[in-house]
This record gives C-alpha cells, sequence and structure tokens, in this order.
C-alpha cells in the first residue's frame, strides 16, 4: 500500500494519464474542442464545487470571475501590449481581488440573500462588459486575443492547447482533493453543517467563507486566462447569468461534495449540446428534459449513482453486506 | 473542591431579543475545576447566558472574562480557542463527516500546520495530521465510540451521537466545557453513564464543566455549584443541598 | 424637471407592478414549499405571450385572450408542480431548484418553437390618448396595470385573511409540520400555490405586454427581477414582495432617466446589494435570519 498522504497523488496521476489518453479515442479532431472547453469548465466546476459542495455557500454569480479574467488578460495582452503571462497573472489576481472585495459583505449573507447577491454581483458585471464598449468590445465582443504561447513554444495546435488544459486540470483535482484532505476541507464541511459548531471547533467561518470564496473565484479565472487565449475571442454573453446557471447545475448534477462528479457534470454538461446537436431546434427542449429528469432520478448527482453501482458491485462480489469503507465522503 | 479562583466570570449581561428581555443583569461565574449546573425552568435564559458566553449570543450590555481576561468583545471562535467549548441541545454533529472526522473538527485549532503544507502534503502537514488522528481516537476511547469511528456520524443512534458532541468538544482540549442540556432525549441508564462521563471530564481530563440540565438527579448528583434563573435573573445560587432547600427555587419550579 | 420626475415615476411603478407581482408568485411558492421557483419569470412570459397568440391566432377579444391565457398559465403552473416538484418533494432544496431551472428551459423552449423568436405587442386595454397629470402624460395602459394590480392584492389580501385555503396556505407558510398535522393537506396547498403563482405571474405578464412588448425569452429578465423583489421586500412577505417590486420598477425609471439607460437594468441591482449589506434579510425580512 502507498502511504495514506500519497494517495490523492495516485488518484490525480490516474487522472491525469485518463486525460491523456481521451484524444486517441476521438473520431475526430473537433471533438478536441470539446474537450478543452470541457476541461475548462470542470476548472470552474471543481472550485465552485469547494464553494458551494463543501462549504455549502451559493454563487449564482461565478460566471463573472471568469468572465473578469478573460476579459483582463484580454485587455492587457492587446491593448496594453503586456506579454501573454503577465497578462493571465492579472487577470486571475483580477477575479480574486474582486472576490474578496464583493466577498466580504456578501458572505454574511445566508441561503437565498447570498443567491440573490451574487447573481445581483453576476448581473451588474454583465451589464459593465456589454456596456463599457471602449474597454471589452461591448455585445459584438472582443477579437484579436493572441493565441497562447509560453517560454518560446506557442500552442497553436488544439492538441497541445488540450494538452495544456489537462494538465492544469489534473493539477487542480490534486490542489482540491488535498485541500478537502486536510483540516482546512474539515473545516469547510463543519461549515456547511452547523456553523455554530464549526465555531465552537475553533473555526473562523468569516475567515474560510472568504478564503473559500476568493480561491474559488481564482479558478474560475484561471479558467478564464484559458478561455480568453485559447479562443483569442470572448463576448459577454460567455458570461451571463445562464452561465452562472449551467456552473451550479455542473456541480449538483456531478455530485455535490464530490471533486470527480464536478468534473463528470462539467464534460457532460459541455459535451450535450454537442451531442444534441442532431435534434435540430428541440435541442433545448431535450436539454430542459435532461435536467429535471437527473434531479429527478440521481439526487446526489452522478458521484451519488455511481457510489451506489460501486457499492452494490461490491456487495455482489462479496456476497454479503460490505462494513464501513474508508473514508466518509465521495473524495 | 469550589470556591477557588473563577475560570468563567459573567457580570451584568443583559441580552434583549427584539423588545423581549431575555437576561437582565445577570452575574454568574464557574469556579475552576467543578461541575457547574445552571438551571432554571423553561425560557428562563439558560441556553442564552451560554450563548453570551461563547459569544454567539449578541450581548446589550456587561462583561465575561476568561480568567480574568476580558473576552466580551472576541468572536466565538476565538473564544474556543481561548478555551470555552460547547455543546448543543439540538444535536448539531456533522452528519456527512464520519466520527473520526467530527472529533479531529473539534481540534482544528490545534493542529498546527498552515493550508499549504495540507496542499504540499509537507512533513509538517504528515505530523500534524497524524498527532490530530491519535488524540482524536484517544477522545474517542475516552467516550467510548472508538469502534465506531468510520461510521458517518449522522449514522449513529441519538445516544452516540450525544457522546460524539462530547468527544468533538473535549477534543479541543477547553479549559470550560459548557453542555447544553446534554441528557435531553437520553434513557435512565444513558443518563447516568453521562453523569459518570462527566464527573470523568472535571476529573481525569481537569476540564471545568458548565452544565445547563433539567434532570434534577443529574444535576445534584454531579454538581459542586448551582445557579438557578428565573425569567432571565439569578434567582439563587450555591452547593446543591442549599439550592434544593430555597423555598424560592421550589416555588419557582413548583408554581407555574 | 418636475415633469419628467412625475413621468418616470408612472413608468417606474407600471413595469414595478408586473415585477412586485412576479415577486408576489416567488413568495407565494416559497411560503408553502420552501422552494425559489426559477420558472416564475416563464410564467410571466406565458401571460403575455398566450394572450398575443389566443387573440391573434384564434380571434378572441382582448379580454377573453388574457383571461384564457391566464388560465392556461395558471395550469401549466399546477401541471408543473404535479409532474416535477411533488415527485422530488423530499429532495435537497438545491436539486428542486434545479428542477425549476429544468422546467424553465423546458417552457422558454417550447415557447420558442410555439411562437418562434420575434417580439410582439398587446394593444392597450383601452384608450390611447395620454392623460396628462402633474406635467407628465400618462399612458391609459399604465393605470391599467395599476388599477388591475391594486385589485388583484386587494383580491389576495381577502383571499388570505378571509377564506380557508387562504389561511391553509398561510399556516403552511408559518409552521408545515404543524399545519400538517392541523389536518391541512400540505401537498394539495403546494398544487394550489403553483397554481396560484403562475396565475399572478401571468396577470403581470399581460398587463406589461401592451407596454413593453414581448418574447419568448423575456421570462428570464423577469424572473430575476421578480426575485429580487421578493428578496428587497424580505423574503417569505407576500406585500413585501409587491412593494419591493414596485421600488425596483421607480429605481430603474429613475436611474435610466438621469443616470444611463444603458444601465437600467444594473441599477436596480446595484441598490439592492447595497440594501443587503445593510439589511442582510431585506426592507421587511425578519432579522431572524441574520441570527448566528
Amino acid at each position: 500500500m502507498r502511504p495514506w498522504y500519497a494517495r490523492n497523488l495516485a488518484k490525480a496521476a490516474f487522472f491525469a494519464t485518463a486525460l491523456f489518453l481521451a484524444p486517441f479515442f476521438l473520431p475526430n479532431e473537433y471533438y478536441i474542442n470539446i474537450l478543452i472547453l470541457g476541461g475548462i469548465n470542470a476548472l470552474i466546476a471543481l472550485g465552485l464545487n469547494l464553494l458551494l459542495g463543501y462549504a455549502g455557500q451559493i454563487s449564482l454569480g461565478h460566471a463573472a470571475f471568469f468572465g473578469l479574467a478573460a476579459y483582463a488578460t484580454a485587455v492587457a495582452t492587446t491593448r496594453l501590449g503586456l506579454p501573454i503571462p503577465v497578462g493571465m497573472g492579472l487577470g486571475v489576481s483580477l477575479s480574486a481581488l474582486v472576490a474578496w472585495l464583493i466577498g466580504m459583505p456578501t458572505l454574511r449573507l445566508r441561503g437565498h440573500y447570498l443567491a440573490m447577491a451574487t447573481l445581483g454581483f453576476g448581473i451588474i458585471v454583465h451589464i459593465v462588459m456589454n456596456e463599457t464598449v471602449e474597454v471589452t468590445g461591448g455585445p459584438s465582443g472582443f477579437v484579436g486575443i493572441p493565441r497562447l504561447a509560453l517560454l518560446g513554444f506557442s500552442f497553436d495546435s488544439d492538441r497541445s492547447y488540450y494538452y495544456l488544459v489537462a494538465a492544469v486540470l489534473a493539477l487542480a483535482a490534486l490542489f482540491s482533493l488535498n485541500l478537502i484532505d486536510s483540516r482546512v476541507g474539515r473545516a469547510l464541511r463543519a461549515i456547511h453543517t452547523s456553523e455554530s459548531a464549526a465555531q465552537t471547533a475553533g473555526v473562523d467561518i468569516a475567515g474560510y467563507k472568504l478564503f473559500v470564496f476568493v480561491l474559488s473565484a481564482a479558478f474560475a479565472g484561471v479558467a478564464g486566462v484559458l478561455y480568453a487565449h485559447f479562443l483569442c475571442f470572448v463576448a459577454p454573453s460567455s458570461f451571463g447569468f445562464h452561465f452562472s446557471v449551467q456552473l451550479v447545475v455542473m456541480v449538483v448534477l456531478g455530485g455535490m461534495a464530490s471533486v470527480w462528479g464536478a468534473m463528470a457534470g462539467a464534460f457532460f454538461l459541455t459535451a450535450l449540446p454537442e451531442a444534441l446537436r442532431g435534434f435540430e431546434e428541440v435541442d433545448i427542449l431535450i436539454y430542459g428534459a435532461i435536467l429535471v429528469a437527473c434531479v429527478m432520478y440521481m439526487p446526489m448527482g452522478m458521484a451519488g449513482a455511481a457510489a451506489g453501482v460501486w457499492r452494490r458491485i461490491g456487495r455482489l462480489r462479496r456476497g454479503r453486506v460490505p462494513g464501513q469503507g474508508e473514508g466518509g465522503h465521495v473524495g | 473542591m469550589s470556591d477557588s479562583a473563577p475560570l468563567m466570570s459573567v457580570s451584568e449581561i443583559s441580552v434583549r431579543f427584539g423588545g423581549v428581555s431575555a437576561l437582565a443583569d445577570v452575574d454568574f461565574c464557574i469556579a475552576k475545576g467543578t461541575v457547574t449546573a445552571l438551571i432554571g425552568p423553561n425560557g428562563a435564559g439558560k441556553t442564552t447566558l451560554l450563548g453570551a458566553i461563547t459569544g454567539m449570543v449578541a450581548a446589550q450590555h456587561g462583561r465575561v472574562a476568561l480568567e480574568g481576561r476580558d473576552i466580551t468583545d472576541l468572536p466565538p471562535h476565538v473564544r474556543a480557542r481561548l478555551g470555552v467549548v460547547r455543546t448543543f441541545q439540538n444535536l448539531e454533529v456533522f452528519a456527512n463527516m464520519t466520527v473520526l472526522e467530527n472529533v479531529m473538527t473539534g481540534r482544528h485549532a490545534l493542529a498546527a500546520y498552515g493550508i499549504l503544507d495540507g496542499i504540499l502534503r509537507t512533513p509538517r502537514f504528515r505530523a500534524g495530521e497524524r498527532a490530530c488522528r491519535e488524540a482524536a481516537l484517544e477522545k474517542l476511547e475516552f467516550v467510548g465510540l472508538a469502534d465506531k469511528k468510520d461510521v458517518l456520524a449522522g449514522e449513529l443512534p441519538y445516544g452516540s451521537q450525544r457522546l460524539l458532541e462530547m468527544a468533538r468538544a473535549v477534543a479541543a482540549e477547553p479549559r470550560l466545557l459548557l453542555l447544553d442540556e446534554p441528557a435531553a432525549g437520553l434513557n435512565t441508564q444513558e443518563t447516568k453513564a453521562l453523569a459518570g462521563l462527566i464527573s470523568r471530564v472535571r476529573d481525569e481530563l481537569g476540564i471545568t464543566v458548565g452544565l445547563v440540565e433539567h434532570d434534577m438527579d443529574l444535576v445534584m448528583g454531579i454538581s459542586d455549584a448551582v445557579t438557578v434563573l428565573n425569567f432571565g435573573t439569578v434567582l439563587a445560587s450555591g452547593p446543591p443541598a442549599r439550592i434544593q432547600a430555597n423555598p424560592d427555587v421550589v416555588a419557582a419550579y413548583l408554581g407555574d | 424637471m418636475f415633469a419628467a420626475a412625475a413621468q418616470y415615476l408612472v413608468s417606474g411603478l407600471t413595469v414595478g407592478a408586473t415585477y412586485g407581482l412576479t415577486g408576489l408568485g416567488f413568495t407565494m411558492i416559497f411560503n408553502t414549499t420552501g422552494i425559489i421557483n426559477f420558472a416564475q419569470g416563464e410564467f410571466v412570459m406565458l401571460g403575455g405571450m398566450m394572450s398575443v397568440f389566443f387573440r391573434t391566432w384564434l380571434g378572441l377579444d382582448l379580454f377573453s385572450a388574457i383571461l384564457l391565457a391566464v388560465a392556461v398559465t395558471a395550469l401549466v403552473g399546477a401541471a408543473m408542480e404535479r409532474l416535477t416538484i411533488r415527485p422530488i418533494q423530499g429532495s435537497s432544496p438545491i436539486n428542486l431548484v434545479i428542477a425549476t431551472i429544468g422546467v424553465s428551459i423546458l417552457i422558454r423552449g417550447a415557447a420558442m418553437l410555439l411562437w418562434g423568436k420575434d417580439t410582439f405587442s398587446l394593444p392597450p386595454f383601452g384608450g390611447t390618448a395620454p392623460i396628462p397629470l402633474f406635467g407628465a402624460a400618462v399612458q391609459p395602459q399604465s393605470l391599467w396595470a395599476l388599477a388591475i394590480t391594486l385589485a388583484l392584492l386587494t383580491a389576495l389580501k381577502l383571499f388570505f385573511s378571509a377564506s380557508i385555503h387562504g389561511k391553509a396556505m398561510l399556516a403552511c407558510a408559518c409552521n408545515r409540520k404543524a399545519a400538517h398535522l392541523m389536518g391541512i393537506s400540505v401537498a394539495r396547498m403546494s398544487l394550489f400555490s403553483f397554481a396560484l403563482s403562475a396565475f399572478t405571474g401571468a396577470v403581470g405578464g399581460a398587463i406589461l405586454a401592451p407596454i413593453t412588448m414581448t418574447s419568448y425569452d423575456v421570462g428570464m429578465m423577469l424572473g430575476l427581477k421578480g426575485f429580487a423583489a421578493c428578496i428587497l421586500g424580505g423574503l417569505g412577505n407576500p406585500f413585501g414582495a409587491a412593494v419591493g417590486g414596485l421600488l425596483i420598477g421607480i429605481m430603474e425609471s429613475f436611474g435610466a432617466g438621469y443616470v444611463s439607460s444603458a444601465y437600467k437594468d444594473a441599477f436596480a441591482f446595484v441598490v439592492l446589494l447595497l440594501l443587503l449589506f445593510v439589511r442582510p434579510s431585506g426592507l421587511f425580512g425578519k432579522s431572524g435570519a441574520e441570527r448566528v
């Protein structure tokens, strides 16, 4: 057996291998695009999962952090002529900074009030993106963002870009797993269940909420800069309320408080519209119906459903009811 | 044993919810090394007083001091780190964590490693986490739940959840442990075991205990001192025998 | 100057009436079921679009068309509760919310398929000659909108305080378990609240359609404003939601008039956010939500 503290490293390595092999099973290169976008969405979902799935704090404005970073690096690398890595750093920092500023007053709110406040924040940012035409290009979008090049290597091919996104995603997954399997993760889950009990255990709930909010915004920021330098074009319509809701759906559909579930939900919801493209106009109806069906038939999300299947297999194989396994939550 | 220096003292504390006064100028102290009970009819303000001591309820007026240090303006988690830890009347176990994780969470402030240590799995993280796990197991042993360590806390029977809350609270190594109706919902046998456990918390772990409780047998059996609250004011306080003989107290309990 | 202000006030109140009715719908469902129904805005859209549809395609007169539209929308609300909410009522709140999001996508998608992406308008309910009032030119439709809203609020108030169903709904709002013990069928109240919310939302959509035009996708923004209205008023307080809606309408209208029309939609949200930072449970909400 590997030592306990390296367990997550093994899981992440396995995941990285799977991501590495995925392109070889694709029928054609077009699907690489979807994988890249799925990976970028999975990155945001990972961060949102820390906030929503673990700490139990909703954000209906996460698309804003994704968009702020994308626009920041877009402006920095074109209008300001800064090098791409600097632009990306600025983008992520801007998302984190805005999250910190908005998080301080907002995270005092609870439940639906928090949902409303984050929603309102997202809408305000979205409107500003639409209206500050001199900076963002307005509704028609921002063109001419340079494709990513780092340390003299330019990620011109989609395949190379995919491997970059995959590497970042695997690292982010490892980061999340390790964070959760530590006192920080326990504190976050404690806040989710009972704030008073968390306080009496010495957990600074305001501090941790702000920390995880900023962290999840930073995840969205990393996704945002990767997005901008991949498509080389950004428009406000990608960063509206609709996308914020979609992000929440990814986390919930994947399975709250599961790193793998959040990523699975993200890849699933990214690929679904593509898969439904053949249905022409009724695709939106099918999409809505699938959403409703998922929450009706998989109340614990994909991770919960998978865990159920796994338990059943185990029971069949051992031919008896299994004892309590290791780890109380789906890692 | 009692009448040594007060570990915790509350002076002239007043709490109002809206226009309703829950506590009016209450003085209360808990001597070091004692089990001090806080009793009174329903709605007398006992739980509110616990809230004011832990900082979870905002007091309009009055001071709270721990070993002479004024902690009135400190938030609950800081008071917890200084040693004021409580349990809850309506169980607040972390239902989605295992029993062991619950108790490890109780040691949150004692686990000496940072966020980055955890992410990078540094030696400091490994040492801290191992120590935390061992200490938590020890506390589970103490309350008798060690064999349940990997069970999800929400799946424990009610009585065991009470014990788990106790284990989580003592895991923080508090100086003052405040128990809010720990016997509520327990049967006679479980209550008897609880009485033994509370005495052991005081005697073996050296933790001073503040006890809010309705079960008079439990209170009179293990307390070193008793304070009676009625309508948000202190009616009487003293050793259990004297309280039981106090006509005001008898009237308050039987009167309505 | 004064005339302009009066003009903004009237147009703000008119739009605010619809926000208020939408917010009221949110509140009624929230009170009986604890769910924030993200399909609420689609009810408003259906109210407007179906009025248009029944008038032009079925050749009904305006009022019959509106009545039919409102009735059908109430049925849609009831069907939504039966088919998607009832089967998962024990589920976690976030799952229920996502189910309502799924339904809203379905309704919007169906509306797009049925009626296309064009915008439509409804003729005003009566009269087109502006009425001068404090120097402002008031469209008769504004008065219609306000009068209908007021009438509906009064009717609901009476309903809640006088009828057995209304009282039962209030009881559910106070304490669902106790209501159940008292023999009130919480399930029927849930169904009823969806139908009534859909009805209220549809009225809001119908009175607004002559003023702002309508299309398959107006539901989302209207729903968000309605949600903002009930949060502003304090979640759970039906008439707080109505007042919240009027306030948001007025803020928007003044913001658009005096600051910038481009930021019209942002204005209300900025004020709402600032308010929440000062009063975390809205204007008329109980401060209980704030306690630790």
